[in-house]
């Protein structure tokens, strides 16, 4: 690593209508290095990235930066790509029906006046497949790959740009265990060859196994950057840096008083809905007591939101098959509608396809599934829904100005409470929630815990499916692990360790299944 | 046009900055923007007509002549929120009409018979496109071409290319004829008129008193005050205008009621509720319980059944029944949908707003006929108009930071 910065940003300040989303942030990267950038969610992580790469044009923003030991001035992302700066987003932008050598020249073909020249495009896109491990036919289809080969050939498609610095924004948030190691693995490769990489993330394990500094940005400043090793002081003071407080309790206190069982579901089978031959859910038996919160761990793709999907009304899959009970008593659940009569709710993971409106307000996504409630023959009673709204609001402390507010202008950690309050209100018994805390920051995270907490108090059955081992420790009386469509374990909270559910997450796999 | 629609799940929340509250509404452009559009331009007919748009005569004809894109355009709205289109609403038009006329020369039946039939068919015919999209799930764009052709068809095949006409005159004052009148200038008009306007004051009193109890931003009092006198004065001038010449159009009626009943439906009502959820996310809906199926459905029903009314309406109006009656309705009521601020992704849109939309369709009509501008060249205004008008609501949500 040579000493010598590859980029320098000084004193960016970018605001919009007065609100200032960057006050003053600088990052410096050394050449070679993986350079993490932590923040809670709004802290400007991606409006950084964004004023970086271009897409907020030169001039926008004030501040400069230096790349290579020159000042520049993006106006757009094609002059930063140029540059050998490549953004990796979140949400990976690959076009499902072209195939992987398509997608990696996208924009980019190799032709000759106007003419693609398939040869070299093939045996090019071969070579960049190797580069990042990922053995697959160029020709597939993105749409036949799993999000983890996804996130593979958009690096390969950085590549191809001839990278020298590859930014990747919460590179393993949608990816499970395995493909995230090898994610991992693959930065310290491209290490190895001179790619400097900034990686922007919120597991702090990762941080500590592959950065070498941190840039921690809080509400738009810098706070401070810092070497990383491998020690738990470093989680602590990242952690310190980006809350602005210490966070011993990561769980709000909780007395859990369990009754009799309250929901139950027998010999669940459920099969793919395009692939009707595979199960999907395999005899999945199980149940959950009043008053208690059972955790479902697993990895990506073990069939846990197939299994709750499959549940509330049908959402999911074919040839579904087996029994559900509520107090002892077989109950439907057909239908959506069904579902929720009988005391069902389902918050999904995402929130965004299937859970809110988001052109809508906040009042009517909270009345959304509930709205019988208001109505007399059919018509709404809108002052009485506005109340609702507001009651929840202030309950769950969604921070607005008005719940006339579009929930598409909230943040994740509002949005959340928008749709656990929609459930809430539908007045459920058993709640199941799929990944409830996804893509929030810190501090949201504390107040949804302790709302399901409270749902548990009531004497609700809450279930919690997470990919993150130590929500559901800290959070779960109980934890069933799924693994290929079966339930493969259920285990107390005194016995549930990271070591033992995974072994049980990763029980009865066929060989080279996780890939 | 009497009310305007209570701020509501669509377009009119202004979204403002989160975290400090503000007590006023901020004026909507979209909403308004398409009133001024229209108001412009009625001025601009009236001065290039040299004041002959607003003969009391014409306006008389405006109402009658375009009460079939009004109609249509209200069942198009809802079809448009909920994301999907129809296509065939034109072809509808001309077999409804074509049994409508059949039902009274061949078959004797008395003319409200005929009319009942007439909507009873619409809605039947709703019920066979909805029939498709919802519960075969093909895509209502496909649906409603194929409804395009086979209704055309019919029509053509229950005609056999001729006209029927010498409906009765019960029948015929649907589309042409007015209310009993008292006098000249026509009392019973004005007195309309005034309950019009007392009813613009009412409700927007209540609905502003509610607001103040429920501690919502409301608009200054001023502001207020200035929409609901210009609403009053609008409303007073068009009594007046029509008082003048042969008194209320039976349609103006139809058209008031249906106004009232549809912004009700999609404000109000869990149904119009679940359509704004549908096109806002479908999914969503889905999976908080919406019946999607259902809901689509029954759309589809509605808007065979305002198509069948816009049948009747327009073959009154006619006198005559022709097989190509109707053609392009299905372009004028979709434009009509769009200039009034719906978008075309779904989820927003208004029934004023669609009717607004629906009047700028007129007024261009009627403004540029009088002009005798040619055809051809009118079709080539109306289609810049249309593609201005949402232009200008893409750039200026865009501006908004959608």
């Amino acid at each position: 690593m040579s000493n010598n910065p590859i980029l320098t940003m000084t004193d960016i300040v970018k605001d919009f209508n007065g609100v200032k989303a960057l006050n003053g942030v600088s990052i410096t990267v050394a050449r070679g290095e993986v350079h993490a950038i932590c923040g809670e969610n709004g802290a400007g992580k991606s409006t950084l990235m964004k004023v970086l790469s271009g897409v907020y044009p030169h001039g926008s923003f004030d501040g400069t930066i230096k790349f290579e030991d020159k000042e520049v001035s993006y106006r757009s992302i094609n002059d930063s790509e140029h540059d050998g700066i490549v953004i990796i987003h979140q949400e990976l932008a690959l076009s499902p029906y072209l195939s992987i050598a398509e997608n990696i020249f996208l924009g980019n073909e190799i032709q000759k006046g106007g003419v693609i020249d398939w040869n070299k495009t093939n045996s090019e896109a071969v070579k960049l497949l190797a580069r990042v491990g990922l053995d697959e036919n160029p020709a597939t289809k993105i749409l036949e790959l799993g999000v983890g080969k996804q996130q593979l050939v958009e690096i390969a498609k950085a590549l191809s740009k001839r990278v020298k610095l590859l930014i990747l924004d919460e590179p393993t948030a949608a990816l499970n265990d395995d493909d995230s190691a090898h994610l991992l693995d693959l930065i310290n490769h491209l290490r190895e060859q001179g790619i400097t990489s900034i990686i922007i993330s919120h597991k702090l394990k990762e941080i500590r196994a592959i950065a070498d500094t941190v840039t921690v940005i809080r509400d738009g400043s810098t706070i401070e950057a810092f070497p990383v090793e491998d020690s738990d002081s470093i989680e602590t003071r990242i952690i310190r840096d980006m809350v602005g407080r210490s966070l011993d309790n990561q769980f709000p206190p909780r007395d859990p008083h369990i009754g009799g069982e309250k929901f139950r579901v027998e010999h669940w089978n459920a099969y793919h809905p395009v692939d009707v031959n595979r199960k999907v859910v395999d005899d999945a038996s199980f149940h959950v007591n009043a008053g208690e919160i059972v955790g479902f761990a697993g990895l990506m793709g073990a069939g846990r939101t197939e299994l709750a999907m499959s549940i509330f009304g049908r959402s999911y899959g074919n040839s579904i098959t087996g029994k559900v009970f509520k107090d002892g008593v077989e109950i439907s659940t057909k239908t959506v509608d069904e579902a929720i009569k009988n005391g069902l709710a389902y918050a999904t993971e995402d929130r965004k396809r299937y859970g809110l409106n988001l052109i809508g307000s906040i009042t009517v996504n909270v009345s959304a599934a509930a709205l019988g409630k208001l109505a007399k023959l059919g018509v709404i009673d809108r002052n009485r829904e506005y109340a609702v709204a507001e009651d929840y609001r202030k309950k769950m402390n969604i921070k607005t100005s008005s719940v006339s507010a579009l929930t598409g202008r909230l943040s994740g950690g509002n949005q959340q409470k928008v749709v656990l309050s929609k459930w809430i209100y539908s007045g459920p018994d058993v709640l199941i929630l799929d990944e409830p805390t996804r893509g929030i920051d810190v501090g949201a995270k504390y107040e949804i815990y302790g709302i399901i907490n409270e749902l548990a108090a009531q004497g609700k059955a809450v279930i919690v499916i997470s990919s993150e081992l130590p929500e559901l420790i800290g959070l779960a009386d109980r934890i069933y692990t799924i693994s290929e469509g079966r339930i493969t374990g259920e285990l107390s909270r005194e016995d549930a360790t990271q070591e033992n559910l995974m072994r049980y997450m990763t029980a009865g796999r066929t060989e080279g299944a996780s890939k | 046009m009497t009310t305007t629609a209570p701020e509501q799940a669509g377009p009119a929340a202004s979204p403002s900055e989160p975290g400090k509250p503000r007590r006023r509404v901020r004026l909507d452009l979209r909403q308004y923007g398409i009133l001024a559009a229209l108001a412009v331009i009625i001025l601009l007919f009236q001065v290039l007509t040299g004041g002959r748009l607003l003969y009391p005569g014409n306006v008389s004809n405006l109402i009658q002549q375009n009460a079939y894109v009004l109609i249509l355009a209200i069942g198009m709205v809802i079809v448009i929120i909920a994301g999907h289109i129809d296509l065939s609403v034109g072809s509808v038009v001309a077999t409804v009409g074509a049994i409508a006329a059949l039902s009274m020369q061949s078959w004797g039946l008395p003319w409200y018979i005929a009319v009942i039939l007439s909507l009873v068919v619409g809605a039947v015919i709703g019920a066979w496109q909805g029939f498709w999209v919802a519960f075969v799930g093909i895509p209502a764009f496909i649906v409603t071409l194929a409804g395009m052709l086979v209704f055309r068809g019919l029509a053509l095949v229950l005609l056999t290319g001729g006209t029927i006409s010498g409906l009765p005159q019960e029948f015929n004052a649907i589309g042409s004829g007015t209310l009993p009148t008292a006098g000249s200038p026509d009392l019973v008009t004005f007195a309309i008129g005034i309950i019009a306007s007392l009813a613009v004051v009412f409700s927007q009193l209540r609905t502003r008193a509610t607001l103040r109890k429920l501690e919502l931003p409301r608009e200054r009092a001023v502001s207020f005050w200035v929409k609901i006198a210009i609403a009053v004065l609008a409303i007073m001038y068009v009594s007046y205008l029509l008082a003048y010449n042969r008194g209320t159009p039976i349609i103006l009626l139809i058209l008031a009621a249906l106004v009232l009943i549809y912004s009700f439906v999609l404000n109000r009502t869990v149904f119009g509720r679940h359509v704004y959820a549908m096109g806002g996310n479908l999914f969503a809906a889905q999976m908080s319980g919406v019946k999607t199926k259902w809901v689509n459905f029954f759309i589809f029903v509605n808007m065979g059944l305002l198509a069948g009314l816009a049948g009747v309406v327009s073959t009154a109006r006619a006198g005559s029944a022709v097989a190509s009656a109707g053609q392009s309705f299905e372009l004028d009521a979709i434009a009509a949908v769009f200039i009034g601020g719906a978008a075309v992704q779904g989820g927003v849109g208004t029934v004023i707003g669609a009717v607004i939309g629906g009047l700028v369709m007129g007024v261009l009509n009627q403004g540029l006929s009088i002009l005798s501008v040619d055809a051809a060249w009118q079709q080539v205004i109306k289609g810049l108009v249309l593609l201005l008008a949402v232009a200008f609501d893409v750039i200026s949500k865009r501006r908004s930071g959608r």
